[in-house]
């Protein structure tokens, strides 16, 4: 036989297994083209982590809140909600025709189960902490008290009460989160934890699943049975996942898409001169910073270095030429854009450049530091190109305003999570921080003294202090006077530098109507629609 | 011939073991956990967490659990993608991954081996030099430097072809991709066919063919080109190696959801299953190949067989 | 032997401008200039490359890169020469049984799909030189390995060393003084065929994101960093891009010059 023959047929044998084709569905009706970041890990409610779940979830569940188009909690499955005198028990009244995809109602023991499938151990889900004001949610997440000991329960059909440890004035906002969502009882039953996989999924938001091709297409459909199915302009959704920001560009580009994810930081410029209207930026509820490691030398006890090093960042020069995105420049912990909070600036804020950096040279004297005696540190940052190009900008400005030179250290995103856990070897390390949820408390508590994400190690007892007479106060007015003031102490104490504050980026197609940046960033299909043709 | 075959089947497990082996180790020597996120969990969570996927057990123990689900044909499930079974994930993504590959080479076998043999019939000539020239410059240069060139030059300024991975099914999505992944491959194939070409035609038989009088081309086809691909036909396993490698840099550039992307991004993520599944998977895959290519050598080539 | 004195004067030229270079630019490579981001190459303020996304100088960035990737390149291939030729030396000098299993467990490397445990190992530990010399090295000596041994099988059965035996002279001493000298040819021929490869190496590392640590740089992290620029500046790219082509080219025509040299000197 000849060689090339029998290369021909392995060849053609490995083309022809490879060549499975997928069917593309033509539709009459305007199909809504989405883009996700990733595929889904999965679409479990009470088991996803990722955003791109989360996104997907909220187009085809519904919790007891969702929020408006005026990015307002609003009540969704719940019709209206009592409060008890002391801000611990709440009673939610659900709405009257609740159904599931499959056309079954939607019961409050179906956010019962699913609630305790949250927290339950077995589950090992990663959104358990959301239900830490509940009653014995911490003794059951640790596998002390079993999982019907849970702080809620079903009084009748329609009627669910939540009883809570603590007062909690965001409760609302946390359950408009996909892992508050209600489980439909008889599948997970039938199907235990494969419940969620696609064609048993049933699901009670204003979409169902339709098809999932993975690593490609998630197709949802007009849920027939949602309480609110008149509203919904949109018979369907895909969800194409496009890994690659450039790919998403292009495919905008050739009009597959409506709404992109994001837009590409090395294009930026470009497709704002190309598109203009079509390039919708927003403030997003995340704060981009550089944490000190405050258990070791040279930054432990040493305010004077720590705010030198702060004041000498050029802010609007990173936000304005290095990421020159729409960035806003940060000079407080909380972000601006939640309603009724005024976020609490550090001092130099108000000073211009040229003070900033005297003063800022004073107090690298002050530290202990000159040019014979500069400072010797490593920075850590994880590996992506917006990073690096940042932190190369600060080391060029500190090397210009305080004359030391800090090493880079560019670490892989899980190896640098875990030197921050350690803290033994980091000193300065870049991180970020997104909100959960639109109220001071989600950027907050991360600092207090035993929370697990307080990279810096933040130690000051006043500011738990203040943290925890807000937490007991039920009056809103209060609350964020308090917390105004926690933040207050927590800057002056400079444990952190925050650089910038986020934003959103979208491409989004002329003809959807209905699209509104928020800080969070959400965008639920079911409040979108198409301009009527011509 | 059966006994040839199974003692290279035989020979090959202790290589696959050996690459198993290691991979186990290094994922699990990673900092970081798969189920680590930017927001640390509760501890309690973590234990949780750590216990439904075994995790918790010692290394020995956790390696046996695998080897154990791998007879079986069994990858494990993804830590990631919890829905899903690795098996799953490197089949959604394989098809993409195999029809670039195959093409490519494809189109290397047939660009390579004729442009090696016109070279070898043109020896010392000019159009010898220019072709060998260009030859090193494929093997020389990179992939992640042609790509990128490539996608300037087609994509960006002539705009010809799309610059990354379109939905749809088109010819021109594979043009890019497939044209960078085998540039190297050809380079190799006609280098060897010329070289070995060059060889066959000195010998007695050819120059006995074409003393008869028989044309060029025919003296090639007939006699000449089955001795003269050998080397080229035990080339075939570097070559789908290679395929392999420059595949996860092709599929990062132009943004291709095959298995080269899926390992990138499970090693980042710590999906251990992935990244071992993915290891396991193309180590299988090369290691078949080169055992078929022997095969098919023993087959052919006679006096190998006992060897 | 021509191809070979033109591609050792091209390569010299470039490694002398790359150590050269940067003293004839009045910039160094780690100043920024946020007003000069991405700027056209140009006379003007010595901007030979342009600038890049940061507006640091790309000549002064580039020269560096060259240092950088060929001190990697040779440094690797040093590494992977000792193992190689050692490796090679004993199993082909000790022979029999030893060099069976020697050369299978060879063979059983190039099975591996390497590529993937070296990115493996870059992700898993802190990355650093050492780190890529390592990494780079331990791909580089299989080759090395094999055609020592079989030069030094060849040599064994020579005469002078055959003499050598029966007089008497030790083994350590038959190997660095009558062995380790014939090899010399065949391994100044395959470490001008290694380099590019450990060039090649360090920049799909680098490219990968996996490189050396900002600020310093090396021609893979260049392009890199070009590909995510090249639609608004295509010089960032195609400046390095074509410096690592051409360093690439000319190590492998030289080797391949020096190998038809040796062979045809061999021949005779």
């Amino acid at each position: 036989m000849n060689a090339i023959r029998i290369l021909a047929l392995v060849i053609s044998f490995a083309l022809v297994a490879g060549c499975g084709g997928k069917d593309d569905v033509s539709e009459p009706v305007r199909t809504l083209q989405r883009a996700l970041p990733a595929d889904p890990e999965t679409l479990d409610v009470q088991v996803a982590r990722s955003t791109q779940a989360a996104d997907v979830q909220r187009d085809i569940g519904e919790g007891l809140f969702t929020y408006s188009t005026d990015n307002e909690v609003v009540p969704a499955a719940a019709e209206r909600f009592e409060m008890s005198e002391d801000g611990l028990t709440y009673t939610f009244y659900l709405r009257e025709a609740l159904r599931w995809s499959n056309g079954d109602p939607v019961t409050a023991e179906h956010f019962v189960a699913g609630m305790r499938r949250l927290v339950d151990p077995a589950t090992a889900a990663f959104n358990a902490g959301m239900l830490i004001d509940l009653e014995n949610a911490e003794g059951i997440i640790s596998g002390d008290i079993p999982v019907s000991m849970l702080g809620v329960e079903a009084v009748d059909e329609r009627t669910l009460v939540l009883r809570l440890v603590r007062p909690t004035a965001y409760l609302t906002g946390i359950l408009t989160h996909p892992s508050t969502f209600p489980v439909h009882t008889p599948s997970l039953t039938e199907h235990g934890d494969d419940h969620a996989k696609p064609g048993r999924l049933v699901s009670n938001g204003a979409y169902r699943l339709d098809a999932w091709i993975p690593g490609s297409l998630i197709a949802l459909k007009r849920n027939e049975h949602y309480w609110n199915n008149e509203a919904t302009a949109i018979d369907a959704v895909n969800w194409h996942v496009i890994v690659q920001a450039s790919a998403e560009l292009n495919r905008y580009r050739a009009g597959e898409l409506d709404i992109t994810s994001t837009v590409p930081s090395d294009s930026f410029a470009q497709v704002r001169d190309e598109f203009g209207d079509q390039l919708h930026v927003g403030p997003f509820l995340a704060v981009y910073y550089l944490g000190f490691n405050l258990t070791k030398p040279p930054f432990e006890d040493n305010r004077a270095l720590r705010r030198a090093l702060s004041m000498a960042i050029d802010r609007e020069g990173l936000t304005d030429k290095v990421t020159a995105r729409g960035e806003t420049p940060a000079y407080s912990w909380v972000p601006p854009g939640i309603s009724g909070y005024e976020p609490v600036e550090m001092g130099f804020a108000a000073l211009g450049k040229e003070e900033r950096d005297q003063l800022a040279r004073r107090l690298y004297k002050e530290a202990g530091y000159s040019e014979d005696n500069p400072l010797e540190i490593e920075v850590r940052y994880n590996t992506s190109d917006t990073n690096r190009r940042i932190i190369v900008a600060v080391q060029s400005m500190w090397r210009e305003v305080l004359g030391f030179e800090a090493t880079l250290v560019n670490e892989e995103f899980q190896v640098l999570m875990d030197n921050m856990r350690a803290a033994e070897i980091t000193q300065v390390f870049r991180s970020s921080w997104v909100g959960d949820y639109t109220d001071p408390h989600t950027f907050l508590y991360v600092l207090q003294s035993d929370n697990a994400q307080n990279m810096p190690r933040y130690r000051n007892a006043d500011f738990d202090d203040f943290m925890a007479r807000a937490g007991a106060q039920t009056d809103p007015k209060q609350r964020k006077l308090l917390l105004e003031e926690a933040e207050r102490i927590m800057l002056a104490d400079y444990p952190v530098i925050p650089l910038y504050f986020f934003v959103t980026r979208h491409l989004v197609h002329p003809d959807v109507e209905g699209w509104g940046d928020n800080p969070l960033d959400y965008h639920y299909s079911q409040h979108l629609s198409f301009k009527a043709a011509e | 011939m059966l006994r040839y075959t199974l003692l290279r089947i035989l020979g090959a497990i202790p290589t696959l073991l050996l690459v198993i082996a290691l991979a186990f180790l290094m994922v699990h020597a990673a900092p970081g956990g798969p189920f680590d996120a930017e927001r640390r969990l509760p501890p309690e969570v973590e234990a949780n967490i750590a216990a439904k996927y075994h995790l918790d057990e010692p290394l020995p123990k956790q390696f046996a659990r695998y080897l154990g689900g791998l007879l079986q044909g069994d990858l494990g499930p993804s830590y990631r993608y919890r829905d899903r079974t690795v098996s799953e994930l490197i089949g959604s993504a394989f098809p993409n991954s195999l029809r670039i590959g195959a093409l490519a080479i494809l189109f290397a076998l047939l660009v390579g081996i004729s442009s090696g043999t016109y070279a070898a019939l043109r020896q010392g000539t000019l159009t010898d030099r220019f072709v060998m020239g260009l030859s090193m410059t494929g093997i020389s240069i990179p992939v992640f430097v042609i790509a990128p060139v490539l996608v300037l030059l087609f994509a960006v300024k002539l705009q010809w072809l799309p610059a990354g991975w379109t939905s749809t099914e088109s010819v021109s999505r594979y043009v890019l991709p497939v044209i960078t992944l085998a540039l190297p491959q050809i380079a190799y194939i006609a280098r060897l066919t010329r070289a070995s070409m060059i060889d066959v035609l000195g010998r007695d038989f050819v120059r006995t063919a074409r003393a008869q009088g028989l044309g060029t081309l025919r003296v090639v086809r007939v006699h000449a080109l089955k001795p003269a691909l050998l080397p080229v036909l035990s080339y075939m396993g570097p070559a789908i190696a290679g395929i392999i490698t420059g595949s996860v840099v092709v599929e990062e550039i132009f943004g291709i959801s095959g298995v080269g992307q899926q390992f990138v991004r499970g090693a980042l993520n710590r999906d251990y299953t992935l990244v071992l599944g993915v290891v396991v998977f193309y180590a299988t895959l090369i290691v078949a190949f080169n055992l078929i290519v022997d095969i098919l050598y023993a087959v052919i080539d006679p006096r190998v067989r006992y060897r | 032997m021509k191809t070979v004195k033109v591609t050792g004067s091209i390569l010299l030229a470039i490694a002398v401008a790359a150590i050269a270079g940067p003293w004839l630019s009045p910039n160094d490579y780690v100043t920024t200039n946020f007003n000069a981001i991405l700027s056209n190459p140009s006379i003007d303020g010595a901007r030979w490359f342009g600038t890049d996304d940061l507006g640091r100088d790309l000549f002064v960035r580039t020269m560096l890169g060259i240092r950088v990737t060929l001190a990697v390149a040779i440094v690797a291939s040093i590494v992977s020469l000792v193992i190689g030729v050692t490796y090679g030396a004993i199993a082909g000098y000790v022979g029999g049984r030893v060099d069976a299993v020697m050369m299978r467990f060879v063979d059983t490397l190039y099975a591996l799909p390497f590529i993937f445990f070296v990115i493996l190992l870059m992700v898993v530990f802190e990355r650093n030189f050492l780190l890529i010399f390592v990494a780079i090295g331990a791909i580089n000596w299989l080759d090395m390995a094999r055609i020592v041994r079989g030069q030094t099988l060849s040599l064994r059965e020579r005469e002078f060393v055959e003499a050598a035996r029966l007089t008497g002279v030790s083994t350590a001493r038959i190997v660095f003084r009558h062995i380790a000298p014939n090899l010399i040819g065949i391994v100044v021929v395959y470490i001008t065929l290694t380099i590019p490869q450990a060039i090649l190496f360090e920049s799909f590392l680098s490219f990968l994101g996996l490189g050396v640590q900002e600020p310093q740089t090396s021609l893979g992290t260049l392009v890199d960093a070009g590909v995510g620029h090249m639609e608004r500046a295509s010089w960032t790219l195609l400046i390095p891009a074509s410096l690592l082509a051409v360093i690439l080219l000319c190590f492998n025509f030289m080797g391949d010059g020096l190998r038809d040299y040796f062979d045809a000197r061999h021949g005779q």
